[in-house]
């Protein structure tokens, strides 16, 4: 074993609870839109008021069953609800309304790759995803001795999907692509935003490692990590907890399944860079799980999943293969493009239609749209030039009508004014140089450098980008590939 | 006879020929509640200015012309545990002693869509749990019949109201019996629906898939007239049955042809008082000379009725009665004595030198939850709520909840069976005797328990029962009758009821109160 080799396995689940993205909360309807003023978006429904009792948003059903089918779920024919109690400030009813023995789906897949290859593509296994209610927001100002807690519960029942994988993960690595690959699902299915500022997409990691020792294989105790509020920070805290749980193995000795170990909760701290305990015990909770008798079982149909599965369209997966087998793009390229959403895929494969070329078109809105976009803090949806005009561009320098460099200014005029591609290469001069009158500048050129042809003939072919540098003085429309071509034919042809 | 006296059916025809507005009336209520309301203590708030304010608008409605409601300007008491807007709902309860609803309860909704005049508020046991309303926080109530003596519950007060002519019409609910019992006891008719068909929406909780609202009167049209009022589909409440309301306050004069009657041989067992039976029994005989026919059946899981029921509504009442916790609204404890409780307490711990007990003390925010629910419910919420949370907890989940699941289903299907057998009406005894004493009862939970044996098998099953006046016992207290029926045939026990009526007159007998 190498040094840079650890010498243990990190083990990684993920729970995530995804916010659905409905008009209306989980049981009431009251709006779930996020930073209204507190407790403006409450009803005496979702504040837990004696007498008032739940309904069931189907829109919020709906887009579960399409997360959980494109999750590769089975789904639960008879599913229903249950009330989960324990009390806190921010749980009005004194009971969440989850699901616990029956939950809608379970049992599905997510597919994983690194497009820089670090680690083999591999299913992560899901568990089950179950659709519960969302607390309320506690905030605690404890300062000076005045010590003051406000609860907001605009966030009270909404909707939210918990989505819980097996510890399938073996790196940091590996839980972020999970996570990508997840958020892009989510995204693209239109079921959540996944704004993790927002809250609307939050992640738990249970992690632990597996070592090999002589005594035999030893897994060290779990740790649930909380409080990480981006990808980056999930890789972080992953990457961090595996070293310090070594650290510890090294220095105790514990390993899970001893008396006296439990499962510990840990806090990410985003500015330290470090996890800290947060319960130090697993305190077995006992939340008392019930029926809700005031909701109705679900049933689903066999009809109604088909026509869910039917009715999913292509999943992002799905894509990249189309765009590396009809486009012809590497996985790389097809990663980043699908990575931008749909809106981003539709506007590539317009273009590279148009263009009548992928690999051009990729190239082209990786270095050019992508960077102006993140330049100017753009989305594809407002981004000036529509996917067609830059296709016309992209026909046009394949057909060498304009050059890639002088394209590019067509598309930064066409950026500016919404030109049309002719017009903006109208606007700017730009037009093909008849292949006669570039044949007459090119021998021009030749017979009025000796000294660079000299240089030619002696394999100096440096030699030639001059010629192509006092062409684009003469004629600035003249096509430089073009341009170095003819004078190499020409000198070739001399005596 | 006083207005007061004649029966809802009566008034809505003096009030539709303008005999009688709607303000008369309410004013001859008011006065009456007036009157004799010290003695039997059925209401715990009367809002005759508010009242007098919806007749009036009512009576001018009708002066224009206006089609007005199936209740138009007849006066209803509504059990404190379903929400108005705006008015308190106590459920009798200290924890719920200054709450104020910030909704319309769908029954209330419906009441004020058939233009009822509400008239107040009734007494009942604490959040609906027990069988004597001597439960309420607030306040006895009295059995008209014999002030010393218990009106049952827990709809003690809608009932009472009703016996003493301080209502015609009352809104009930109903757990375990909690219609039924109150309605033997003090000589009324009630009706409990079948589970789903009147909507929960409103109706504060105790056992969310047992409770039922539903109406109490002198008279099964009566009864038929109100249940029609209330009944019906609500996409509030997601366990509301989605069927048209029959107009049972047109059907029930109609007599049944063909009926049978099934006996319950286990109602007619050890434990039933003797004057009880013989009345029940004498019953039965009325509706045989009026031709219905009579077969035995036998229920062989009603003895775990009363057993399934205390567990079963106690671990609903453990989940819905959490919300109850000091934070939101309802009762909270003193924060600055919680405090400084605390304080005493770490100090004194930490003189001793008890260092761990003093860092395990409870945090402010759980003792604010111990103490605002200590002092907020009384002895027989607190031992239901223990119950049931004993009864789900972890390792005791199955033994207890999901067991008792079960066996709610073969009582269901005790019935089921009976039905399929041609028994259209099941007949017995709504409770084992009449109404026990005040106080006879308070120190012994089991036995006031066991006032449901008959009662709690139609909640379990989520069928239709009513309780009728059928005699007296010899020292003067009102004996009822139980029909059940099968699901959302509360027309056919509606017109049983009647045709009872029309041949008796237990019914129109009156406490003689001063």
């Amino acid at each position: 074993m190498t040094e840079s080799t650890p010498p243990y396995t990190i083990v990684i689940g993920l729970e995530t609870h995804v916010q659905l993205q409905t008009e209306t909360k989980l049981f009431c309807g009251c709006s779930t839109k996020f930073g209204a003023p507190p407790n403006t978006q409450t009803c005496p429904v979702c504040t837990g008021h004696p007498g008032t009792l739940p309904v069931m948003n189907r829109r919020a059903f709906e887009l579960s069953l399409r997360t959980a089918t494109a999750l590769n779920c089975n789904i639960a024919t008879f599913t229903k609800w249950d009330r989960k109690q324990y009390y806190y400030p921010d749980l009005p009813k004194g009971y969440q309304i989850s699901q616990y023995d029956l939950p809608f789906s379970y049992e599905g897949w997510l597919e994983i790759s690194d497009p820089k290859d670090r680690f083999p593509p591999k299913k992560v296994r899901i568990i089950r995803a179950h659709l519960e209610e969302d607390a309320g927001k506690s905030m605690h100002d404890e300062h000076a001795g005045k010590a003051d807690s406000k609860i907001d519960l605009n966030r009270t029942g909404t909707p939210l999907l918990e989505i819980v994988t097996h510890p399938d993960m073996r790196s940091p690595a590996e839980a972020k692509a999970y996570l990508t690959e997840l958020k892009l699902l989510l995204t693209h299915l239109g079921v959540s935003d996944c704004n993790m500022q927002e809250g609307s997409l939050r992640v738990d990691a249970n992690v632990n490692l597996h070592l090999d020792t002589p005594a035999g294989k030893v897994a060290t105790p779990i740790v649930e990590i909380k409080n990480m509020n981006s990808f980056r920070a999930v890789e972080k805290a992953v990457a961090y907890e595996a070293e310090r749980q070594y650290a510890e193995w090294q220095e105790t000795g514990r390993k899970l399944g001893d008396p006296g170990v439990f499962k510990r909760t840990f806090g990410w701290d985003d500015v330290k860079n470090r996890t800290h305990v947060q319960r130090e015990k697993e305190e077995s909770a006992d939340y008392r799980y019930f029926p809700d008798p005031d909701l109705v079982p679900v049933t689903v149909t066999e009809e109604r999943i088909a026509a869910v599965r039917a009715g999913l369209g292509e999943l992002p997966a799905q894509v990249r293969t189309r765009l590396e087998g009809s486009y012809g793009l590497t996985a790389y390229d097809s990663d980043v493009i699908v990575n931008q959403g749909r809106a981003f895929i539709e506007y590539f494969t317009t273009a590279a239609d148009t263009g009548g070329d992928g690999k051009t078109a990729s190239n082209w809105l990786q270095q050019d749209v992508l960077r102006v976009m993140g330049e100017q803090n753009l989305t594809i949806e407002n981004y000036p030039v529509p996917a067609a005009a830059l296709g016309d561009l992209l026909k046009l320098v394949r057909g060498g009508e304009v050059d890639t460099s002088r394209g590019r200014q067509v598309l930064q005029r066409m950026f500016d004014t919404g030109e049309s591609a002719e017009a903006a290469m109208r606007s700017l001069g730009i037009e093909k140089v008849d292949e006669s009158a570039l044949v007459a500048l090119c021998e021009e050129l030749v017979a009025a450098n000796p000294k660079l042809v000299a240089d030619v003939k002696a394999g100096k072919m440096q030699a030639a980008g001059s010629f192509v540098g006092q062409a684009k003085k003469k004629n600035p429309n003249a096509n430089p590939g073009r341009v170095k071509d003819l004078c190499l034919e020409i000198i070739a042809r001399l005596p | 006879m006083a207005l007061y006296q004649k029966t809802a059916t009566e008034l809505l025809g003096l009030l539709s020929s303008g005999q009688v507005t709607s303000e008369e009336l309410t004013r001859a209520y008011a006065e009456r509640i007036a009157n004799i309301d010290k003695q039997v203590g059925a209401y715990l708030r009367v809002d005759v200015d508010g009242a007098l304010e919806q007749a009036r608008v009512i009576d001018a409605r009708r002066k224009r012309g206006e089609k007005l409601g199936l209740l138009a300007g007849l006066p209803v008491a509504v059990k404190d545990l379903l929400t108005a807007r705006g008015d308190l709902a106590t459920c009798a309860s200290r924890m719920l002693e200054n709450y104020r609803a910030t909704y319309d309860s769908t029954v209330v909704a419906k009441l004020r869509a058939a233009d009822a005049v509400l008239l107040g508020r009734t007494n009942m046991d604490e959040f609906a749990m027990g069988g004597s309303t001597e439960n309420s926080a607030f306040q006895k109530t009295r059995n008209p019949w014999d002030l010393e003596r218990t009106p049952g519950g827990s709809s003690g007060g809608a009932a009472a109201c009703v016996a003493a002519d301080e209502a015609c019409l009352s809104i009930g609910t109903d757990t375990g019996g909690s219609i039924r019992q109150p309605a033997a006891l003090c000589g009324v008719t009630g009706l409990k629906p079948t589970y789903g068909s009147v909507s929960r929406y409103g109706l504060i909780a105790f056992a969310s898939s047992l409770d039922q609202a539903g109406p109490l009167a002198r008279t099964a049209e009566d009864a038929a007239l109100l249940l029609e009022a209330i009944a019906g589909h609500d996409p509030q409440d997601a366990t509301s049955i989605n069927a048209p309301v029959p107009q049972y306050s047109q059907t029930v004069r109609e007599p049944l042809k063909g009926l049978t009657l099934g006996l319950v041989r286990e109602h007619f067992a050890a434990g039933l008082e003797s004057e009880t039976e013989a009345a029940v029994r004498e019953a039965i005989k009325v509706y045989e000379s009026l031709g219905a026919r009579v077969k035995e059946v036998s229920f062989p899981h009603a003895k775990y009725g009363v057993a399934v029921y205390y567990i079963i509504a106690p671990c609903e009442a453990s989940s819905n009665l959490a919300r109850y916790d000091g934070i939101h609204y309802g009762r909270r404890t003193d924060e600055a004595k919680v405090a400084a409780e605390l304080d005493a307490e770490r100090k004194e711990l930490l003189a001793a030198g008890k260092k761990r007990e003093a860092e395990t003390l409870d945090t402010s925010l759980v003792r604010l939850y111990r103490k605002s629910r200590a002092e907020g419910f009384g002895p027989e919420v607190k031992r239901r709520i223990m119950l049931g949370t004993y009864a789900l907890s972890s390792g005791y989940y199955d033994a207890y909840y999901l067991k008792a699941l079960k066996v709610r289903r073969l009582i269901r299907q005790d019935y089921d069976a009976a039905f399929q057998q041609g028994i259209d009406l099941i007949a017995g005894p709504c409770t084992a005797g009449p109404a026990f004493k005040l106080g006879e009862k308070v120190d012994d939970p089991l036995a006031m328990y066991l006032v449901d044996l008959y009662t709690v098998s139609a909640n379990l099953a989520g069928v239709g029962g009513i309780s009728i006046p059928c005699g007296f016992s010899k020292t003067g207290l009102p004996i009822g009758l139980q029909l059940q029926a099968p699901p959302l045939e509360e027309d056919k026990l509606l017109r049983a009821a009647h045709m009872f009526q029309t041949a008796t007159d237990w019914h129109t007998r009156r406490p003689a109160l001063a």
